[in-house]
C-alpha cells in the first residue's frame, strides 16, 4: 500500500497507472462498453469516417473501430499479461527454490537457465509458433516456455541476498519449517524486484505479440487484435493511411504508460534512484531488451 | 589466451548438439503427423492411410528416433536440410540466399546502430542535463514505446507514397537498404546509446580526467582519452547485440518484402512446411551461439581479468 501511494506521488507514474487501469477495467467489461459489435460488417459503411454513431470511423469491413479497439484490449494486453504472469510465477518458483536451497537445485536449475539464454528467444518463439501453427494461444505458449528462465535468473539473484540474511538464519534455528520461512521472511521481500522486473518486460512483450499478430501468426480473422487491426489498415494504407492511426496510438500508449509505471515503480523501491532517475529513463526496460 | 579460445570454444560444443536436437525435436512437437503434413503442403486431395504409410516409409520416418536425428544432423552438416515440403526443392536453395540477404541488411543495421549510438551517446554525456541531452534521451525512450513495424509503415507512408523518394519494398538497389536499416536503427539505437552515454558518463569522474585538467591538457584530448576509455564496455555490449539483432529482423523484412529469412520463415510458418522452420532454427541458433562464443573471446582479449573465469 505504501509503494502505492509513493507512486501516487510521482505525477507521470499516477497518469501512467490510471491509463493502464482504465485500459484494464475497458477490457474486463468491453462487451458492456464497445457501443457496437466488433465482428458486425456493414460493407454501405466501408471506410465511413468518425460520426456520432461510430466515434473512431469504420475500417474496410464496415467494422466499428472503436469496438474493435475496446475488444481488441483483451488479446493486446489482458491475456499477455496473463503469459506474463504465468512465465514470472514459473520463474518465481524455480528462483526462489534455487535461490534458497542452493547446493544441487541451484545448479541444476541455473544450468538449464543458462542453456535457455543462450538460445535466441525471438528465433525460438517463431520455432515454437512454427510447429503448434498460428494463433493467439500458441505464441503466449512460446513466450511462456521462452520467458521463464530470464525471470528465474533475475529473482534467484534477488532471492540469494535475503536468503542469508540473520533473520532467515535465525528463524532456520529456531527450527521453522522452509515453507514457513519462504512466506514469511523471502517471499514479502523478494516481491517488489519482481514486480520491477515483470513490469518492464510487460511493454517489450506487448510490443512483440501484437508484432508476431501483424505478421499474421496470431489471433485470426474476425477477431480483433490491435497488431492485426494494423496489419488490415497497412493493406489500405496507400488510400485510407489514417486507419493506423488508432490501433497505432492504442499500442504506443499503454507501452509507453507501461515503461513509465515500471521506472517509476523502480525508484519507488529503491529511493537511491532517484537522483539517477535525472539521467538515466528507461534503464529498466532498457535491461530487458538487451535480452531479448 | 589460446588456452580461453579453446575452452570457450569447446563450451559451446555441447549447446550447439542441444539446440540441434531442440530442432530436430521440433517435428515431433507439433500436434500434426509430419506426413500427413507434407501430404496437405502438396495438396493432395484425398489422404488415404496407404498414402500416409508410403510417405512415411519415404520420409524415413519408420525408423528409431535417435538413428533418424543422427541421420539427420549429418546431412545438415553437409548443409542437406532435406526438401521443402511446398515447393520440393532442397531447403538450402532457399535459406542459403535468404541468410545472405538477412546477413547484409544485419550488417548494414548494426554499422548505423554502432555510428548513431556512439555519436549521441558521446554528445548527449558532454552536454549532461542540457536541453539536447534531454530531448534526444526523452524522444529514444518515446520510440521504445513504439512497434516496429507501425514505424516502418508510417516511414513508408512519409517516404514512398508521399514524398517517392524511397521504395516501398524489395531489394533492388542501394536506396532499398534506406527504410529498413532506418526502421531497425531507431528500433536499437535508443537501447545502445543510452549504455554508451552512462559510461561515458561514469568515466567522467574518474580521477585520470580530474588529473588530466589539473595538469592543463585540452579538453579535446581529454574527451579523446574518454571516449576510448567508455568505447570497452560499448564493444561487449555490440558484441552481444550483433545476434541478438540477426534474430530480431523477422517484423522488418516481412513489411519491407525483404527477400530474407524472416520473409522465408514467416510464409513457412503459415504454410507448415516444416523443413525449413526446422532448418532455419538450426541456423539461426547455430549462428546465435557461434557469436556469442566469438563475442565472449573478444571480450577476453580486451579484458584479460575475464579470461580467468572459465
Amino acid at each position: 500500500m505504501k509503494l502505492i501511494q509513493q507512486l501516487w506521488k510521482d505525477k507521470l507514474a499516477a497518469l501512467s497507472l490510471t491509463v493502464i487501469g482504465a485500459i484494464v477495467i475497458a477490457g474486463i467489461f468491453a462487451p458492456f462498453l464497445a457501443p457496437h459489435d466488433p465482428e458486425e460488417v456493414h460493407m454501405e459503411l466501408r471506410f465511413a469516417p468518425a460520426s456520432w454513431e461510430y466515434l473512431l470511423g469504420n475500417d474496410h469491413l464496415g467494422r466499428c473501430i472503436l469496438s474493435r479497439l475496446i475488444y481488441g484490449i483483451r488479446p493486446s494486453v489482458l491475456y499477455v499479461f496473463a503469459a506474463l504472469a504465468a512465465s514470472v510465477c514459473i520463474g518465481a518458483l524455480l528462483g526462489f527454490a534455487a535461490g534458497y536451497f542452493r547446493g544441487k537445485t541451484d545448479a541444476v536449475v541455473m544450468r538449464v537457465c543458462d542453456v535457455m539464454l543462450s538460445f535466441p528467444g525471438y528465433v525460438m518463439s517463431l520455432a515454437v509458433i512454427g510447429m503448434l501453427g498460428a494463433g493467439l494461444e500458441n505464441i503466449l505458449i512460446a513466450f511462456v516456455l521462452m520467458k521463464w528462465a530470464w525471470f528465474a535468473r533475475v529473482i534467484r539473484a534477488s532471492v540469494l541476498q535475503y536468503a542469508e540474511s540473520d533473520y532467515v538464519k535465525f528463524s532456520k534455528a529456531l527450527g521453522l519449517s522452509h515453507i514457513r520461512i519462504m512466506a514469511k521472511h523471502i517471499v514479502p521481500v523478494a516481491l517488489p524486484d519482481i514486480a520491477v522486473i515483470s513490469s518492464s518486460s510487460f511493454g517489450t512483450m506487448i510490443l512483440q505479440v501484437s508484432g508476431f499478430s501483424f505478421l499474421g501468426l496470431g489471433i485470426q480473422a474476425p477477431h480483433a487484435e490491435w497488431g492485426m487491426m494494423l496489419s488490415e489498415a497497412r493493406a489500405v494504407m496507400f488510400s485510407r493511411p489514417e486507419l493506423m492511426l488508432a490501433p497505432g496510438l492504442a499500442i504506443v500508449i499503454v507501452v509507453s504508460s507501461m515503461n513509465f509505471l515500471s521506472d517509476a515503480l523502480q525508484v519507488a523501491l529503491d529511493p537511491k534512484l532517484k537522483s539517477r532517475r535525472v539521467s538515466q529513463p528507461g534503464a529498466a526496460a532498457s535491461a530487458e531488451a538487451l535480452t531479448r | 589466451m589460446g588456452r580461453y579460445i579453446v575452452r570457450r570454444s569447446l563450451l559451446s560444443l555441447p549447446l550447439l548438439l542441444v539446440i540441434s536436437f531442440f530442432a530436430f525435436a521440433l517435428s515431433h512437437l507439433s500436434p500434426l503427423d509430419p506426413a500427413e503434413a507434407v501430404l496437405q503442403a502438396q495438396g493432395v486431395p484425398q489422404i488415404t492411410a496407404e498414402l500416409l504409410a508410403a510417405t512415411r516409409a519415404e520420409l524415413g520416418m519408420d525408423r528409431p528416433l535417435l538413428i533418424r536425428y543422427f541421420a539427420w544432423l549429418g546431412a545438415c552438416l553437409q548443409l542437406d536440410f532435406g526438401k521443402s515440403y511446398v515447393t520440393g526443392k532442397p531447403v538450402w536453395s532457399l535459406l542459403g540466399p535468404a541468410f545472405l540477404h538477412t546477413l547484409k541488411l544485419t550488417l548494414a543495421s548494426m554499422t548505423a546502430i554502432i555510428v548513431l549510438s556512439i555519436a549521441l551517446g558521446v554528445i548527449c554525456a558532454l552536454r549532461q542535463g542540457k536541453l539536447l541531452d534531454r530531448s534526444v534521451r526523452g524522444i529514444s525512450f518515446f520510440l521504445t514505446s513504439v512497434p516496429s513495424y507501425g514505424l516502418a509503415a508510417l516511414l513508408i507512408w512519409c517516404f514512398s507514397v508521399k514524398l517517392d523518394w524511397l521504395p516501398t519494398s524489395g531489394m533492388e538497389s542501394h536506396a532499398s537498404y534506406v527504410l529498413p536499416v532506418a526502421v531497425m536503427t531507431i528500433s536499437y539505437a535508443g537501447i545502445y546509446f543510452r549504455i554508451v552515454r552512462s559510461s561515458m558518463l561514469s568515466q567522467l569522474h574518474e580521477d585520470y580526467v580530474l588529473y588530466g585538467r589539473a595538469c592543463g591538457l585540452p579538453e579535446r584530448r581529454i574527451t579523446a582519452r574518454m571516449i576510448r576509455n567508455s568505447l570497452q564496455v560499448a564493444v561487449s555490449v555490440f558484441c552481444m547485440a550483433l545476434p541478438i539483432i540477426l534474430g530480431s529482423t523477422v517484423v522488418v523484412e516481412n513489411v519491407f518484402a525483404w527477400p530474407g529469412l524472416g520473409t522465408l520463415t514467416v510464409n513457412s510458418i503459415l504454410g507448415r512446411d516444416f523443413p525449413v522452420i526446422q532448418a532455419y532454427v538450426l541456423v539461426l541458433a547455430a549462428a546465435f551461439v557461434l557469436l556469442n562464443t566469438a563475442s565472449d573471446i573478444i571480450q577476453a582479449a580486451i579484458n584479460p581479468k575475464l579470461q580467468k573465469e572459465l
